[in-house]
């Protein structure tokens, strides 16, 4: 099997969790035997006017893993292509932000709101910004137009087409017109994880024409794929969910010094209206009322982060209730190193990364049912989002009862070493032959 | 009768937080961007108390009497000027010694602990009486509180404590029609003259100054228009020099303005002490609300107007049993910065972000920024307090047992 991949980004150059789930992904369906042609956006300098430029699987690769890379591992790799294409597109950014901040650069030579997507991939991508589209749509356009060329030139080397989010869907289509091959989609977020109820109609409309036009439709969690069919309207039949797994960046496990005796309840992400983090302030103020000796951290920023720290000021809490800023790299293995009990309170999370990691480190963990991930955990307690009650008393139980903490973080460690991408990859490829099938 | 003129001179330096981060907490108890603190101290001193004190140490000495000032200076400046700018603390105990300066009393730490209840208050006074005493070899019996914030009960504690005059602002909504160009009365203690700031003609010195409009000869005008028994001119130090730069002629400007008063028919220098004891109170003042110097509002919102200030503050003033228990010098050094005042204005949000005169202190990106870094700060503070104290108790039984 030979696939055709659209992707936004793959490691190192990431800004989220889509930049890991592909190399997860493709790294498992090498493996598998399969041959990925992956294709991702990235802006260079004028040195170079090609629109696309091959490079070395490895190469990219090796500045991922910090370890030497073994000669297995270089021989997996040898099994996946990558084709950059010249492009601005920025994961993570909304029409409207990827207007502002292209406005912001062309300006002051710098970005607004890098603490959320990280500064570099921003500034990497945008130091030529003449070049490329005005807007998030026009260059949306653009990478179609050049992923039809891609498709043309690698004519006969591919059996399949698979594009990740909305972003690469025009290009998939445009793929899928120009070569005949079947179309896969991959839905890791749809806008209504991203936006609430106020959806971007443009951004709907892509993310409806691109699962229409697919043969098959892969969703990360059963959530999502509920959303696929009832909001979008795509016929149950072909939408598939295919459960993210987790792969560990190898790297040495740090050893912290704890600071504080206390213990130590951490949220981890962007403080976003999606994340859910006023009722996380809500649940704390009630654990406080009951124990003292424990402390909240925020770790992240975004556009609530104000009202949360007003929000926490009100409460009285602000001497137990702390707020990081973004983590970066090493800072967020230390937060998870220097935490007993870490907690998602999501209001809607497509699949959701950030509490496997923390199981990994050890860390119980709370998330709430509305989160693609607590379909495939059994070692995570599970709240609504909006039952600040059963949070207080899921956070206050972990904190007090070290049995209880002791299980969840032990069963959660072997639970989140058992999922493989390896797995996903198989089902992935059943989808791949699916389609295949369905197209003859 | 002449026309009493004074000039007051506020002098304080706050010390400044190095970012604190959660990481920080339980493992690092040095709170203090000690090189940001020096280069701020020795830059101010070159600046402004250094040339600003020789100028006014030669017109003293050249007018033999006929020009006086007061100073108030807090504590943490004080300890400050010794450890990086001693040669600045020199030349204020000069100015101490000519006989023709008054030090004022203040808040030792530049505090908002006059609107709090208990004993706090009266014993940052009699810390900064200490410490003027020691340092300037004066008592004062003049008091200008933090920020001249003022109120009757504020005004009624502090003639307890002895004083016989204090400073603040001749706000307005408090006035109503009456002229900030004379001496009042407390209204609960009747010995207690309050002499109030003439907001107008202080600010055309150390905020309008700049624009090039104002001159000796002008102000002259502005001080003899005013119907008034006494003009206060008062205003932070760092007017001279910082806020206004040398190269605006700030300090030529007041060479010169202090020899025209000198030489006018009918007006006098005095200290504001002085000036209030010679001036008979017209009427009582009433306040029944804190007010201050800061703003349009004349209000204390800069400091606690919003709920990040009122979770700091209270905070802040939870730890006061328990640090005064435990009496130690280390713990009383990090309290001492803890209070002053400056960290509640750093989290204000009442002024846009559109570069007012009042950020050009403010070390953090925004109030949140500040207010965060400030609780850290505090957090790991009060853990520390509370271990000593258990420390302490469990000590005082072991020697209860042995005995």
């Amino acid at each position: 099997m030979r696939v055709l991949m659209f992707g936004w980004e793959f490691p190192p150059h990431i800004a989220g969790g889509l930049g890991t789930a592909c190399y997860g992904l493709t790294r498992s369906l090498g493996k598998l035997g399969v041959d990925v042609n992956f294709v991702v956006p990235r802006a260079y300098g004028d040195e170079d006017q090609r629109f696309v430029r091959v490079v070395n699987a490895s190469d990219v690769n090796a500045t991922y893993t910090s370890a030497p890379v073994d000669t297995a591992e270089q021989e997996l790799w040898r099994r996946v292509k990558f084709y950059e294409i010249d492009s601005n597109m920025v994961p993570y950014v909304t029409p409207e932000d990827f207007e502002k901040e292209r406005k912001a650069f062309e300006e002051s030579g710098c970005n607004a709101i890098h603490s959320q997507i990280g500064g570099d991939v921003w500034k990497e991508r945008y130091t030529f910004s003449g070049k490329y589209g005005a807007n998030l749509m026009e260059e949306v356009a653009r990478y179609a137009t050049v992923a039809a060329q891609v498709a043309r030139d690698l004519e006969g080397q591919f059996d399949v087409i698979h594009a990740h989010d909305w972003l690469t869907y025009y290009a998939g289509m445009a793929a899928k017109r120009v070569s005949g091959k079947p179309l896969v989609v991959h839905i890791h977020a749809t806008e209504y994880d991203r936006s609430g109820e106020s959806v971007n109609p443009e951004v709907h409309a892509i993310e409806k024409a691109g699962m229409s036009a697919a043969d098959m439709v892969m969703a990360v969690s059963h959530l999502t794929r509920n959303i696929v069919i009832n909001r979008y309207g795509i016929d149950p039949s072909k939408v598939v969910t295919v459960h993210n797994a987790v792969r560990f960046a190898e790297g040495q496990e740090i050893e912290v010094e704890r600071g504080v005796k206390d213990k130590v309840v951490t949220f981890l992400g962007r403080i976003t209206y999606q994340k859910g983090p006023d009722y996380f302030v809500e649940a704390a103020a009630k654990v406080l009322k009951r124990t003292k000796n424990v402390r909240f951290v925020m770790a992240g920023s975004g556009d609530m982060m104000n009202h949360v720290i007003r929000r926490v000021a009100k409460l009285g809490i602000a001497d137990k209730f702390h707020f990081t800023g973004f983590l970066r790299g090493d800072d967020v293995k230390k937060m998870f190193a220097m935490s007993d009990v870490y907690i998602m309170p999501s209001v809607s999370e497509p699949f959701g990364i950030s509490p496997l990691e923390a199981m990994k480190s050890n860390v119980p963990t709370i998330i709430s049912k509305q989160s693609g991930v607590a379909e495939v955990l059994d070692y995570a307690i599970k709240v609504d989002y909006w039952d600040i009650d059963a949070m207080a008393d899921a956070i206050y139980g972990l904190v007090t009862y070290p049995a209880l903490a002791h299980i969840f973080a032990e069963k959660g460690l072997q639970e989140v070493n058992a999922m493989k991408w390896d797995k996903a990859a198989g089902e992935v490829l059943d989808v791949y032959e699916k389609a295949c099938a369905m197209a003859k | 009768m002449n026309k009493t003129i004074c000039f007051h001179f506020n002098v304080h330096q706050p010390l400044r937080l190095k970012t604190y981060r959660f990481f920080n907490m339980g493992k690092d108890h040095n709170y203090l961007d000690m090189s940001a603190n020096r280069a701020v101290v020795q830059r101010v001193a070159a600046d402004c108390y250094l040339p600003m004190n020789n100028l006014l140490l030669e017109m003293i000495e050249q007018y033999q009497g006929a020009f006086k000032v007061s100073f108030s200076i807090s504590g943490l400046a004080v300890e400050q000027l010794k450890h990086y700018a001693p040669e600045a603390l020199e030349s204020f105990k000069q100015l101490a010694a000519t006989g023709c300066v008054e030090f004022v009393a203040g808040s030792y730490c530049h505090s908002l602990s006059s609107l709090v209840e208990g004993k706090e208050f009266e014993q940052e006074v009699k810390a900064e009486v200490a410490m003027i005493k020691k340092e300037f070899g004066q008592t004062p019996t003049t008091f200008a509180n933090t920020e001249l914030i003022y109120s009757d009960a504020i005004g009624d504690r502090v003639a307890a404590m002895g004083f016989k005059a204090m400073v603040t602002e001749g706000a307005k909504h408090v006035l109503g029609w009456k002229s900030a160009d004379y001496i009042y009365a407390n209204a609960l203690n009747q010995k207690l003259r309050i002499a109030l700031r003439n907001y107008k003609l202080s600010d055309d010195i150390s905020l309008n100054f700049g624009g090039g409009a104002i001159n000796a000869d002008l102000f002259m005008e502005w001080l003899g228009a005013t119907n008034g028994e006494v003009v206060n001119h008062v205003m932070g130090y760092d007017t001279f020099g910082e806020r206004q730069k040398a190269s605006t002629g700030i300090f030529d400007f007041m060479k010169a303005l202090v020899g025209k008063v000198v030489a006018a028919e009918g007006m006098e220098f005095a200290t504001v002490g002085e000036a209030a004891a010679a001036h008979q109170p017209i009427g009582v003042l009433h306040c029944p609300h804190p007010m201050s110097w800061a703003d349009e509002e004349r209000d204390i919102t800069a400091w606690l107007g919003n709920e990040l200030q009122n979770e700091a503050f209270s905070k802040l003033y939870d730890m006061q049993s328990n640090v005064n228990k435990l009496g130690s010098d280390d713990f009383n050094y990090v309290w001492n910065f803890m209070k002053a005042s400056d960290n509640f204005y750093y989290m204000a949000t009442k002024w846009f972000s559109d570069g007012d005169a009042q950020h050009y202190v403010n070390p953090y990106d925004s109030s949140y920024a500040a207010f965060i870094n400030y609780m850290n700060v505090l957090s790991d503070c009060q853990i520390e307090v509370e271990k000593a104290l258990e420390e302490k108790k469990a000590a005082k039984k072991k020697t209860t047992k042995t005995a």
